[in-house]
């Protein structure tokens, strides 16, 4: 070993700090930082295997290139020349509109600004998002909704001091092992925490709760509903609270009303005692930390529901106070990142897109003509950019860092777009993926390790993560790739100078403080120089709003809000009318049937979820033996008694089917509860995706892949 | 580019909505007063025409543009504006009579009517670039 070098760990949101160990120019393993605020030195499975063993693994080291329908080798000359022709050629025709922009949770801060810049100056498309929409479009509604702005209330020294803890549709012991680790110190611990889980299938999680809540999926905004009714209705609320610091009371108590423990307990088929008894532990605890993720995020009413999480706080005034508050979890390690500095559904630095106050700001930061940033609607979701690459309208897509056709819901319809004459791909990863191999230009990325960034976890707490060793082949950094097309592209400012004017990550990183100052996400005080050594530093604190002051007020905030049952936008004018000023908004819906319900041919719910041992579509975690080994195929779990009806057996191959595709896989049996079955949606042969339909919240756009009808036979 | 038929739409339509207010003024020429803002109104109509006219000229007028999501949610808007007005007339009615259940059911339904409008106004607004500069070309 050569020398340490100072990172943090991007296989999930929890963010670990962790230092590279180095010898001979190779990464040869990993250590957990004990001076770090979020992991105290400890790494999970998928940090300590999957984060470097798949560096040296079948890379990708040139730049390829379609040629008489296949993919070949080329120079970096001749592929960014093509894209550049490509690019200046389709803006000739038609215009910025047909350049959309699909990037992930995995690149580092200064990437996605760079990335932002140049789609919302340079061309002046609206069309960028991330695979964030797939794992945290939620997590930012609900708190622009309920909030007035994205931004995690909690920190990690919650878990240490809450007295009760909720985790609404998240298997932590499977999603950030070393927050759960932490968690059971203090459940394994004296001074135990009561532990509520809302969940369909009795995960390790589940096992040990206090209360386990398992609702029937698509049901979660009744779930809550009739939490709320009960604290509602016991009175266990703090009135001043509620009434100096939120906005809304009468009329969410109007919606709940009817939400019985009984009524709650027949749309969701729970019991009601066990409704009663998880609302009075919320509403007899002093000290409640609340963690939302997938259960919630990718499931009917997903914003709806992740705000009355939001609610129950609001309403006891649990929120800001040490041990007390909200994570809307992140799913992904930087998605945080590519919320904050635009490269997703969002303008850089928190900013309304609705506020042309705002819009006026980035325009003066880039010196740029406001009109080319374009802000007549939010900037697209996802999902419709997929909508506009299959009608054509989208002629050129770049995707980085990620694999849709592995993650996407209704995998036949993704293969058939990016195979679509007139679409030009371009994908940029480290390695080949299912996604690579439909491209019409393959650019080699350089990894995590192997270049220098900064990202922020799922408690705002930002990481340096310095460059261990160099690239393998020709592989570039994804900022450094950006960079190069900005320049060739000719990108310019009102004055003719250079748009985009850094040269590196510590220049992107600057650009951004500067763009973040004032905003509710400010960097400003934040350097390369101080997070180097020690711990990571979250932005805006240790804490949010302990001061009961929103980020709500109609020139600060970063969204006015939308309807939660159709997603229609509330009107600047409509919003100031309320004189938010401060004050949270405690945002009501009525429980309303998901878009796809069990029937005689599709008798199961289908939902899917994450195994411990691999991370996303497996481009990294199957490289990495110890992790491979552990899960190497794909499974369906089901109940006992489902199993028993259906006459299979541990290990019997099923095909499992929904109205979509189907799949071939063995079946476990156990965790879920009835009437419910699980994929894991990591892999990419028998994917999970073949199932999940094309639909999503109306709020946050976040795909719903927790409720596909499926039915089930033996093969 | 739809956007040559979009302005023909537009065009037109504001010739027949002046048109149409100046009838309604010569059709209720007892009304004073309604008679007398109509043609107001119309006198501004045919101004926005006049506004209109040199764009038009630069982006040219084609005839109506072909059936689509749009033009279907801007029909929704209409019929959705006009059970709106209707929520509205009838919910003076029942103040005017005193009567309790229909004016809770008027105020309830206004609001859903205006969830109505509002999500309509904002899934054309975010249709509309796309549709008009880049679709079919």
């Amino acid at each position: 070993m050569d020398r340490w070098v100072q990172s943090a760990c991007v296989l999930c949101s929890n963010g670990c700090g962790c230092d590279i160990a180095v010898k001979d120019g190779r990464i040869v393993g990993v250590r957990g930082r004990a001076e770090d605020i979020v992991n105290r030195g400890r790494l999970g499975p998928k940090g300590l295997h999957g984060s470097w063993q798949a560096h040296g693994e079948e890379r990708l080291t040139r730049p390829l290139i379609r040629r008489g329908g296949e993919l070949v080798e080329t120079d970096w000359d001749t592929a960014m020349s093509e894209i550049v022709r490509r690019s200046q050629q389709l803006l000739a025709e038609s215009g910025p509109l047909t350049h959309g922009f699909y990037t992930s949770g995995q690149l580092f801060l200064e990437e996605y600004y760079t990335l932002g810049v140049i789609g919302k100056a340079g061309l002046g498309t609206p069309h960028m998002d991330g695979n964030t929409r797939l794992c945290t479009a939620t997590a930012a509604a609900a708190l622009k909704e309920s909030f007035g702005a994205d931004g995690q209330p909690a920190c990690h020294a919650d878990i240490d001091l809450c007295d009760a803890l909720f985790l609404f549709g998240h298997n932590m012991a499977a999603t950030q092992t070393v927050m759960w680790s932490r968690v059971l110190d203090r459940i394994e611990g004296p001074d135990r925490p009561r532990l509520v889980v809302v969940d369909p299938r009795t995960t390790p999680t589940a096992e040990a709760a206090d209360v386990h809540l398992a609702p029937l999926p698509g049901t979660n905004q009744a779930l809550l509903n009739g939490l709320l009714r009960e604290l509602i209705k016991r009175d266990r609320i703090d009135h001043d609270y509620v009434s100096a610091h939120t906005l809304g009371f009468d009329e969410l108590k109007a919606t709940v009303e009817s939400y019985t423990p009984e009524r709650v307990a027949e749309i969701c088929r729970i019991a009601p005692g066990d409704l009663r008894r998880a609302a009075e532990i919320f509403g007899t605890s002093q000290r409640v930390l609340s963690t939302v993720l997938q259960g919630f995020y990718q499931s009917h009413q997903a914003t709806a529901a992740a705000c009355q999480v939001n609610n129950l706080h609001l309403l006891r005034g649990q929120i800001g106070r040490p041990g007390s508050g909200v994570l809307q979890m992140n799913g992904q390690p930087t998605a945080q990142n590519t919320r904050e500095a635009g490269a997703n559904g969002d303008l850089p630095g928190f900013r309304n897109w609705d506020n042309p106050a705002h819009v006026e700001e980035l325009a003066e930061l880039w010196n740029v003509d406001p009109l080319v940033i374009p802000h007549w609607a939010p900037p697209t979701h996802a999902m419709q950019i997929w909508r506009y690459a299959e009608q054509g309208s989208i002629k050129f897509l770049w995707i980085s860092a990620t694999n849709p056709v592995v993650s996407l819901p209704d995998l036949g319809r993704i293969r058939n777009i990016l195979r679509q004459e007139g679409l030009f791909v371009i994908v940029q990863d480290a390695f080949r993926t299912e996604t690579t191999e439909l491209a019409d230009v393959v650019l080699p990325a350089a990894m995590w390790g192997e270049k220098q960034g900064t990202f922020t976890n799922l408690s705002r707490v930002v990481h340096l993560s310095d460059q261990a060793v160099e690239p393998p082949g020709e592989a570039r950094s994804d900022l450094d790739i950006f960079l190069d097309y900005a320049s060739r592209m000719g990108f310019r400012d009102r004055d003719g100078e250079p748009l985009v004017k850094w040269k590196d990550a510590e220049g992107a990183f600057d650009a951004w403080r500067e763009c973040s100052r004032g905003r509710p996400c400010d960097y400003s005080d934040l350097s390369y120089e101080k997070l180097r050594g020690g711990s990571g530093i979250p932005w805006g604190g240790e804490r949010l709003y302990a001061d009961g002051v929103f980020p709500t007020a109609a020139d600060h905030c970063e969204d006015y809000g939308h309807d939660l049952l159709t997603g229609a936008t509330t009107t600047p004018t409509d919003y100031r009318a309320r004189r938010p000023d401060g004050r949270a908004f405690l945002k009501a819906a009525e429980h309303t049937p998901p878009p796809e319900v069990p029937s005689d041919e599709y008798p199961f719910l289908g939902t899917t979820g994450r195994s411990v041992y691999h991370f996303h579509t497996r481009t990294k975690t199957k490289r990495a033996p110890e992790l491979q080994k552990a899960a190497p195929d794909p499974w369906v779990e089901m109940s006992a008694s489902d199993a028993e009806t259906l006459g299979l057996s541990e290990g019997d191959v099923v095909r499992v089917e929904s109205e979509r595709g189907g799949v071939e896989v063995p079946v476990r049996i156990g965790r879920c509860r009835d009437g419910v079955v699980f994929l894991p949606f990591h892999y990419g042969f028998q994917a999970a995706n073949e199932l999940t339909l094309t639909e999503w919240d109306p709020v946050s756009k976040q795909p719903l892949f927790k409720i596909s009808a499926v039915r089930i036979r033996k093969v | 580019m739809l956007l040559a038929n979009h302005l023909g739409v537009l065009h037109s339509t504001l010739g027949t909505l002046a048109e149409t207010f100046r009838e309604v003024a010569a059709r209720h020429g007892d009304e004073p007063d309604v008679r007398h803002i109509c043609e107001l109104l119309a006198q501004r109509i045919d101004r926005q025409a006049e506004q209109l006219k040199p764009v038009v000229d630069r982006y040219g007028e084609s005839g109506e543009p072909e059936p689509s999501l749009l033009r279907d949610l801007q029909d929704l808007y209409a019929l959705a504006s006009f059970t709106d007005i209707t929520w509205t007339v009838v919910g003076q009615a029942a103040q005017g009579l005193r009567d309790q259940e229909l004016m809770d059911v008027v105020s309830a339904c206004e609001q859903d009517t205006a969830r109505q409008l509002a999500w309509l106004k904002t899934r054309i607004k975010q249709s509309a670039p796309q549709a008009l500069i880049v679709a079919g070309s």
